[in-house]
């Protein structure tokens, strides 16, 4: 079998060890991906020993902990801290998830490895690159496009049924953990929309509201855009929202065909 | 110092820093109106903290019985406990209309009737017949998830209307000429590090509020009030900063919010007898008073031995009579966040709940066009020109002493709406730009070259502990003349010790060490100013409760404060009149009575 190796600028390197303060009884060890493009050195992983009877439950009030006390250059996004911003996506524990939300009693490994996105450019230590997931969200014009005129001063109306097609869809939050989970996002992410962006895709193609439906499929009916889903399932498996951007594609592709009359 | 620093200089009709919802609304209302407009955020717009609002945005549409949009006015004037300017309070209660089936027009899946119109559910606060009727049913929900349904669908049309956007900028400072007009504003990529002079005809300020001045707050890391310190810091005043909104069901221990609409679909607080507390303290409307009375009815109990839990230091929030398909289908959000916080099942178990700061109603003083005001040769009117502010960064004031519930996410639409309309007929796209003095942006470069290098004796965060414990033991729930003198000498502390601070990251991509420092700098001003507002007002009114001035004092009081701050955190204090006037024949002013529910 092929063996690839890193170039030696990217290979992740042993960093810094942080004990944890003289006398804590109960810690944790935190592994923790960094890089500064502002050096020359390569990335390293800082392992950070956390004392847990003063810190939060959550991986995101380690990370704010280890930030405030220990190392302020510690640098990674966060916000709303109860998981419906989507900022502190990163790799905790071997999956992608929310730091907010990712409970530290939950993680497996003693040491808690903690890395950005897989396979996004990295801009610092947890940051990733998102500029291009952002505009593949925008290439599928994600808003209602209808042809007849809206009722002047009045809702559009929408039975229950029809709104409850949303559900589990209208509640993605962007926060690209099932994209760069999964592996044909990572060969193909030039081109292949990857499931978050296809979840949305179908949002609007299943809104009653929407009539432009056929223009979308068209968008869609392309080898890279939708094909290259080949229903691995790490989407599924790994939205910090319990949402199911395999279904979603899989009924695109259903509607593809049925369109075709298969 | 300019030569030391290079500076892209960009050049635009409007600027908008912050893309909430307040500043998308007002972003693609201005690209469609045909102004050349640029939008800046430190965060990716549905990062913004409209995403956490969870219960409805309000709006008289009469779906689910009997309403009128003058309902709506009175319960707003009320809950503002007269503080409100009637005025501004009936152009939002009015246009609320449009502008909630303007949202269902761009897509906001808001959850349905069965006639498949938009679904209304009862909120705090809010009556019918002028609070003589039974509750209203007049806050649009879409299921317990509307901000984030609204912020998206304002992304979408702002990508609809092609708006340009600058993500992850900083904004550092406004940029004020000798006149006092605003001609831009500088901001940092933190991308690169590289500034940013954004210049424009029009400057909007919808950076939101600073519940982060706090140490318990629903509001996100982000809530930092930028806006509210680049003012302070640019010499204008900041209104009713004193009022400060305790949400009362946060999580216990996190923060995290539930949703007023959990008692809207029949959720009760519970104190340690199980006893349902709030009939006893709002007779008529119960669990659903508004957010003000309901905070201090729990501290109350709280204080009085009657809290639950081995400390007995919170309250319990009792949904488990209701029907887990209602839960389900209303509720599925907050059932979530329940279950990852409080580790509760809320169809068997009450959720432990505490007031835990959530609103900012003060902010930059404007009128009911978005226009930011102030106080100047005498007249409490005089616009600030080229300067706007909308959403909970500005105080216009519509929320007076105390915000009801789901007029927050109407105030952003609305007002968002409100400035595109208003700069569509006062600016003329691609007017030329006055020449700036080579010394326009010397004092906010002289601030961050200071704080880039700073390199004294504390870290930010410490600074930053420091002052959310203050907030949080002095300008809470209840306040007494006693603890807010102590809390004005602390906060003042801790202003002043921000001197010594000390920023350890010296990078220039995405310092986030320097950005958390400037963002302390925009919350220690905020909190001085709060703290101050909050022992000049010897009274009690909505939000503002003072043990030692119990009852609201309309003859010295029934006044906005006005606060400014220099840069050694030294205030001064002036008012401005509460407008007692409204626009149209419509409805009548309503006189001051007592507020009782």
């Amino acid at each position: 079998m092929a063996e690839f190796t890193l170039p030696k600028n990217s290979k992740v390197q042993k960093g810094k060890h942080f004990p944890a303060p003289a006398g804590a009884k109960n810690t944790r060890s935190f592994k923790i991906y960094r890089w500064n493009p502002d050096d020359s050195a390569n990335p390293r992983t800082d392992t950070y020993d956390v004392d847990m009877d003063s810190c939060g439950p959550m991986v995101l009030d380690a990370l704010i902990k280890i930030k405030n006390e220990v190392d302020p250059t510690l640098t990674f996004r966060r916000s709303c801290r109860e998981g419906i911003c989507g900022s502190c996506a990163m790799n905790i524990d071997g999956s992608n998830t929310l730091a907010c939300t990712k409970a530290i009693g939950d993680c497996g490994k003693t040491e808690v490895p903690i890395y950005p996105l897989p396979h996004m450019p990295v801009v610092k230590d947890l940051v990733p690159d998102l500029t291009h997931f952002y505009a593949q969200y925008a290439s599928i014009k994600p808003w209602l496009r209808t042809q007849s005129a809206a009722p002047a001063t009045t809702e559009r109306l929408q039975s229950k049924e029809d709104r409850a097609k949303l559900d589990g869809l209208y509640e993605c939050i962007l926060c690209a953990c099932c994209s760069t989970s999964c592996p044909s996002y990572w060969w193909n992410g030039d081109r292949y929309l990857g499931p978050a962006v296809l979840l949305q895709a179908y949002r609007w193609i299943i809104d009653s509201r929407d009539e432009d439906t056929g223009a979308r499929l068209d968008d869609l009916e392309d080898p890279f855009k939708l094909y290259r889903c080949h229903t691995i399932m790490n989407c599924t498996r790994t939205c910090p929202k319990g949402l199911n951007p395999a279904k979603a594609i899989g009924e695109i592709k259903k509607l593809m065909l049925q369109r075709r009359g298969a | 110092m300019t030569a030391a620093y290079k500076i892209t200089e960009h050049k635009y009709d409007m600027v908008v820093v912050g893309a909430g919802g307040a500043g998308l609304r007002a972003t693609f209302g201005l690209a469609m109106k045909g102004l050349q407009t640029a939008c800046i955020s430190k965060v990716f717009p549905t990062r913004s903290h409209t995403v956490a609002a969870q219960g409805g945005i309000s709006a008289a549409l009469g779906n689910m019985g009997e309403d009128d949009w003058r309902y709506h006015f009175f319960d707003t004037v009320k809950g503002s406990d007269w503080l409100g300017d009637q005025d501004a309070i009936e152009y939002m209660c009015r246009e609320a209309i449009p502008a909630i089936i303007e949202l269902e027009h761009y897509g906001v899946p808001f959850s349905r009737t069965e006639e498949g119109k938009i679904y209304q559910r009862p909120f705090g606060g809010m009556t019918t017949k002028y609070g003589e009727g039974p509750p209203a049913q007049r806050t649009c929900a879409a299921a317990d998830r509307t901000g984030h349904a609204i912020l998206h669908t304002l992304y979408q049309q702002s990508l609809a209307h092609d708006a340009r956007f600058f993500i992850e900028y900083f904004a550092l400072d406004l940029i004020m000429d000798d006149e006092g007009a605003c001609r831009g504003v500088l901001a940092l990529d933190m991308s690169d590090g590289s500034l940013h002079l954004f210049r424009a005809q029009g400057t909007v300020l919808a950076t939101g509020g600073y519940g982060r001045a706090y140490f318990s707050a629903t509001s996100a890391h982000t809530c930092t009030g930028d806006g509210g310190g680049m003012a302070l810091r640019a010499g204008l005043p900041l209104q009713d900063m004193e009022f400060v909104q305790f949400h009362p069901t946060g999580i216990y221990g996190a923060g995290c919010l539930i949703t007023e609409g959990v008692r809207g679909e029949g959720g009760i607080l519970r104190n340690s007898n199980g006893e349902r507390f709030m009939e006893r303290y709002a007779p008529s409307v119960k669990d659903l008073a508004p957010r003000d009375m309901v905070s201090r009815s729990m501290t109350i109990e709280i204080r009085e031995g009657r809290g639950v839990g081995p400390k007995k230091d919170h309250i319990h929030l009792d949904l488990t009579h209701l029907d887990p398909a209602v839960i389900h289908e209303k509720l599925p959000g907050i059932s979530e966040t329940a279950k990852i916080f409080a580790g509760v099942d809320v169809t068997r178990q009450p959720i432990p709940v505490l007031p835990t700061v959530h609103y900012n109603m003060g902010g930059l003083q404007t009128n009911y066009h978005g226009e930011v005001v102030t106080l100047k040769n005498g007249d409490p009117n005089t616009v600030v020109p080229g300067l706007y502010s909308i959403g909970e960064a500005a105080c216009v004031s519509v929320h007076g002493a105390n915000r009801l519930g789901s007029n927050s996410l109407l105030d952003l639409v609305v007002f968002g709406r409100a400035v595109a309309n208003r700069c569509a007929e006062t600016i003329k796209p691609g007017a030329n730009h006055k020449s700036l003095p080579a010394s326009a942006c010397d004092q906010a470069l002289a601030n961050l070259d200071k704080l880039r290098n700073a390199d004294g004796g504390t870290p930010t965060a410490e600074i930053r502990d420091n002052m959310q414990q203050v907030m949080q033991r002095d300008a809470a729930v209840f306040r007494t003349g006693e603890t807010l003198k102590q809390g004005v000498a602390s906060i003042t502390n801790a202003f002043k010790s921000f001197e010594d601070v000390r920023v350890s990251d010296r990078s220039l991509i995405w310092n986030s060490d320097l950005i958390e420092t400037l963002e302390l700098q925009n919350l220690l001003g905020q909190a001085v100013v709060t703290m101050v507002s909050a022992e000049n007002r010897t009274e009690s009114r909505g939000a503002h409760a003072r043990e030692d001035y119990k009852t609201r004092n309309d003859a010295e009081w029934m006044k906005h404060t006005l606060c400014w701050m220099d840069g050694e955190g030294k205030t001064a204090i002036d008012y401005r009149p509460v407008h007692l006037n409204v626009l149209s024949t419509d409805v009548d002013v309503i006189p001051p009575k007592e507020r009782k529910y």
